[in-house]
């Protein structure tokens, strides 16, 4: 749950998966740099990442951090892109039992937290089995 | 550039120590430390912590620990590095000493994990991750350290029950130690039947929750015979980076700032792994002491298990690992823990180990992680002659 | 009523959650016999949100399922309304949240509708009129809802969740139309049939009058206005599709207005998935936009309580063959199915007091 400034700002990355590409080396900045990882170069420019890909690893939350506790359990992985760019995300819309290594998905917008029910609701690309 | 001595250190005992406050817990520590060398003054206090702000409302820890231990008007500040404030505060001591900044530093960490209630220690412990895009998902420390641990298994096709065995070793060596949180052996199924968390990771693949303080008197290698008999040297020290965000990671099987600190550190110190008698590695999860030793270079990737198996991490195998219990049994009060660590062996390497001690430890190794494999601090020190 | 440029749909996109719960499974919790809901209102099971869902989520879906038919940028929106009455701020638009979420913003207008269940095409009656007046070329209009019925009463057993965004164009402009609207009309009345006050979870409802006062006189009557307006008959279309809050209301209202079964049958999925609200008939539309062909007329009639009924006919295009593939189908997200209990489903849609 954060604070509705740093909710707002990243909602283009967060919600419409808008990284950087380096213009000099290709290397995808996701979340987004000041220069690039590879190359250093300042030459960066939007780029939207694929919405579909391959878990990576994952894991089962079953201990949450505050705000958490009425999602659990909860599935967490790396996604790995069409583009080969790692992602970590939420895997939603599956029993935890049956997530798999390897398991093609695809990105879904979906609600992460809610800051009680006074507070702002915060959404974000999750990633779901493929259908 | 000076040589740098460790003259003396001080620990308390880590556990949940409700009747002790942050800065109380630091002076009993560092009185400890200053009792077993008789420096003339402290030119500097440079303390590692990382949740006071969260959990006890405090900023500011340079100069209220300063205030608490009577050394003002000494320069006091605090480093911040996650889990790895204590060694990056030895570090940043190192380098005050080392310059000819300051003759006399005392250094170290503490934590008061204990004074945050509902949920709050675990919230704060999780800060060191990337908050948004990590933490914004509702991730923890303890799940993206089972993202690596989950990718591990099955990649190397290594059970859970490897992973246990390194929490029995790491509780059979703990169990002698007066000093550590879980002073008791444990069994393989201890870890196996306990409650998972956040899957592979169960409750006995962590370290627990405690709060405690380390401190170290650092000065001059030049000048340390005048105040101690039983300083040691700081021959190699480094630290490094990789990604904060576990995604951006070139290898998830590998933690890079483990190998590149390590490269540094024992290019510093003229030594190679197999150099190494003693090491206090970070084993906050089973999964980080299994990278660890590995990442340092004291077994070939994939390989812990078997090296674990065959008591290359005893007393008469390789190299001993956390003689101390390291981060599972001797605990890991977060901020405090690198300090613990380069203390620890420093005791080893001046024989003031008692029933844990080590036998004729040469040189020893310490290694602190910060965040999720983000940044770590590999030191190295050697017995003085 | 026709507007001044032709207006073709040129995208549809719809989105049904994974998870069911039988309507046995409700009686079973409360002590009733299924039988009344499966044989007679012809309901056997309901979609329902996990706890990630509500209207925003269910909308982005089904509209980036439009813009992938509708093959166009989503900035070329000039409108994009949200029609339900489980929306999930009850001051701050859905709009802005699904227009930003599928790339549609800064220069588009976004709001939100309510008329109970007839919210869906109330936004589509909107989009036709912006389109229609050459404001702006392409409009969404979106129906979804999570709506629920209070534990134990008759509506629980088929409150479903859903939605569908419908993209409409200019006829001139628009390369591959999907279907012309021919012509759309409303008919309303206050009529309180159903309703919700502001502090209230659960609608209310007044029971048998929800038939043929309100259901059967609003969409029957608007129906019978458009078909005379057009001057076309019942057999002159090849679809008709209703609101449907159980299968028995929508084959009745189509009997009486001279439908046959048949007609109704591409566009009836309540007793899959349950009465969707604001997303049912839209639903239904994009269920028979799946399979319809060029040259056949489809009827739609909405129906929201309190009370009124749009609707519409559409004669489909040569561009709906290119378009139908480009996305996933009603029947895909019909098919994707997970059945839970009913301890399940109360931490899902937050009945228990969490």
């Amino acid at each position: 749950m954060m604070s509705v400034p740093r909710y707002w700002r990243e909602l283009p990355e967060r919600s419409r998966f808008e990284g950087f590409r380096c213009t000099k080396c290709g290397t995808v900045s996701y979340p987004p740099r000041a220069k690039c990882l590879k190359c250093g170069s300042d030459s960066l420019i939007v780029y939207k990442l694929p919405e579909r890909g391959r878990v990576v690893t994952f894991t089962i939350v079953r201990s949450p951090p505050k705000g958490f506790e009425k999602m659990v359990p909860y599935v967490l992985g790396v996604v790995e892109l069409e583009d080969g760019t790692n992602v970590t995300v939420q895997i939603t819309d599956v029993e935890p039992e049956e997530v798999r290594i390897g398991m093609p998905v695809e990105a879904v917008f979906r609600k992460v937290c809610e800051d009680g029910d006074a507070g702002i609701i915060e959404y974000a690309l999750k990633f779901r089995p493929s259908i | 550039m000076r040589k740098v001595a460790i003259l003396s250190v001080g620990m308390t005992k880590v556990d949940k120590h409700w009747r002790s406050s942050l800065r109380e817990l630091f002076s009993e520590a560092a009185k400890r430390a200053m009792n077993g060398s008789n420096v003339p003054k402290i030119d500097a206090l440079i303390v590692g912590n990382m949740c006071a702000s969260d959990l006890s409302d405090q900023n500011n820890i340079g100069a209220l620990l300063a205030d608490h231990l009577g050394i003002v008007p000494s320069t006091a500040y605090r480093i911040e590095a996650a889990c790895a404030s204590g060694a990056a505060a030895v570090l940043a001591a190192y380098g005050a000493v080392s310059s000819g900044m300051h003759d006399f530093v005392i250094t170290g960490g503490v934590e008061k994990l204990t004074d945050g209630v509902g949920g709050n220690t675990t919230l704060s412990l999780g800060k060191a991750a990337d908050a948004e895009y990590e933490l914004f998902y509702g991730s923890s420390f303890v799940s993206l350290n089972a993202l690596l641990m989950n990718h591990y298994m099955n990649f190397y096709h290594v059970p859970r029950e490897t992973f246990a065995d390194l929490a029995v070793l790491m509780h059979k060596n703990g169990a002698r130690n007066p000093y550590a949180q879980l002073p008791f052996e444990i069994t393989r199924e201890t870890v196996l039947n306990s409650d998972m968390i956040s899957d592979p990771i169960s409750l006995y693949d962590c370290a627990p929750v405690g709060d405690g303080a380390a401190a170290l008197i650092l000065c001059p290698l030049d000048e340390a015979k005048k105040y101690s008999d039983t300083f040691v040297e700081i021959s190699g020290i480094a630290g490094a980076t990789d990604t904060i965000n576990l995604s951006s990671r070139s290898d998830l099987l590998t933690l890079r700032s483990i190998v590149v600190a390590a490269e540094k550190a024992y290019r510093m110190a003229g030594i190679t792994p197999a150099d190494i008698d003693v090491a206090e590695i970070h084993d906050t999860f089973t999964i980080t002491g299994a990278l660890s030793i590995e990442d340092l270079g004291l077994c070939e990737k994939g390989k812990f298990g078997k090296m674990l198996a065959s008591g290359a991490f005893s007393e008469g195998g390789k190299v001993v690992i956390n003689p101390s219990g390291g981060l599972k049994s001797r605990g890991h009060p977060v901020g405090a823990t690198g300090a613990y660590q380069i203390a620890e062996v420093a005791m080893q390497l001046s024989d003031k180990a008692g029933k844990w001690q080590v036998k004729d430890a040469e040189i020893g190794v310490a290694q602190n992680i910060g965040g999720s494999g983000s940044s770590t601090f590999v030191t190295v020190l050697r017995r003085s002659r | 009523m026709k507007p001044l440029l032709d207006v073709v749909i040129a995208g549809w996109g719809s989105y049904i959650p994974k998870y069911r719960v039988s309507v046995e499974e409700i009686a079973r919790i409360w002590g009733k016999s299924p039988r009344h809901y499966k044989e007679e209102l012809l309901i056997d099971e309901k979609a329902v949100t996990s706890q990630d869902e509500d209207v925003a989520t269910i909308s982005v879906e089904a509209a980036k399922n439009a813009l992938k038919r509708a093959n166009i940028s989503p900035k070329e929106l000039g409108a994009v309304f949200v029609g339900s009455e489980s929306k999930p701020y009850a001051v701050k638009p859905t709009g802005t949240i699904v227009a930003d979420a599928i790339g549609a913003t800064p220069k588009v207008l976004a709001a939100d509708l309510e008329f109970a269940c007839k919210a869906g095409t109330e936004s589509l009656q909107c989009c036709i009129g912006l389109v229609g007046s050459g404001m702006i070329n392409y409009g969404m209009a979106i129906g979804a809802d999570t709506a629920q019925g209070a534990p134990g009463d008759a509506l629980e057993f088929s409150a479903g969740c859903g939605g569908t965004s419908i993209i409409v164009g200019r006829g001139d402009k628009e390369k591959e139309p999907v279907a012309l609207l021919e012509g759309s009309l409303s008919y309303v009345t206050d009529t309180p049939d159903f309703w919700r006050r502001p502090k209230r979870e659960y609608p209310s409802h007044a029971e048998a009058f929800t038939g043929e006062p309100a259901y059967f006189n609003h969409i029957v009557s608007a129906g019978k206005a458009l078909m005379e307006e057009l001057s076309l008959k019942p057999s002159d279309f090849s679809y008709a599709v209703l609101h449907q809050p159980n299968g028995k209301f929508p084959i009745r209202a189509a009997k009486q207005m001279g439908f046959t079964k048949d007609q109704i049958e591409a566009g009836l999925l309540v007793p899959f998935i349950g009465n969707l609200y604001a997303g049912s008939s839209v639903t239904g539309l994009s269920a028979v936009l799946d399979v319809a062909k060029p040259g056949e007329r489809i009827f739609l009639a909405s129906f929201g309580s309190g009370a009124g009924s749009d609707a519409f006919s559409f004669m489909v295009k040569d561009g709906i063959d290119n378009k139908r593939d480009r996305a996933n189908k009603v029947r895909d997200y019909i098919k994707r199915k997970k059945n839970i209990d009913y301890a399940t489903y109360t931490k899902f849609r937050r009945k228990i007091l969490l």
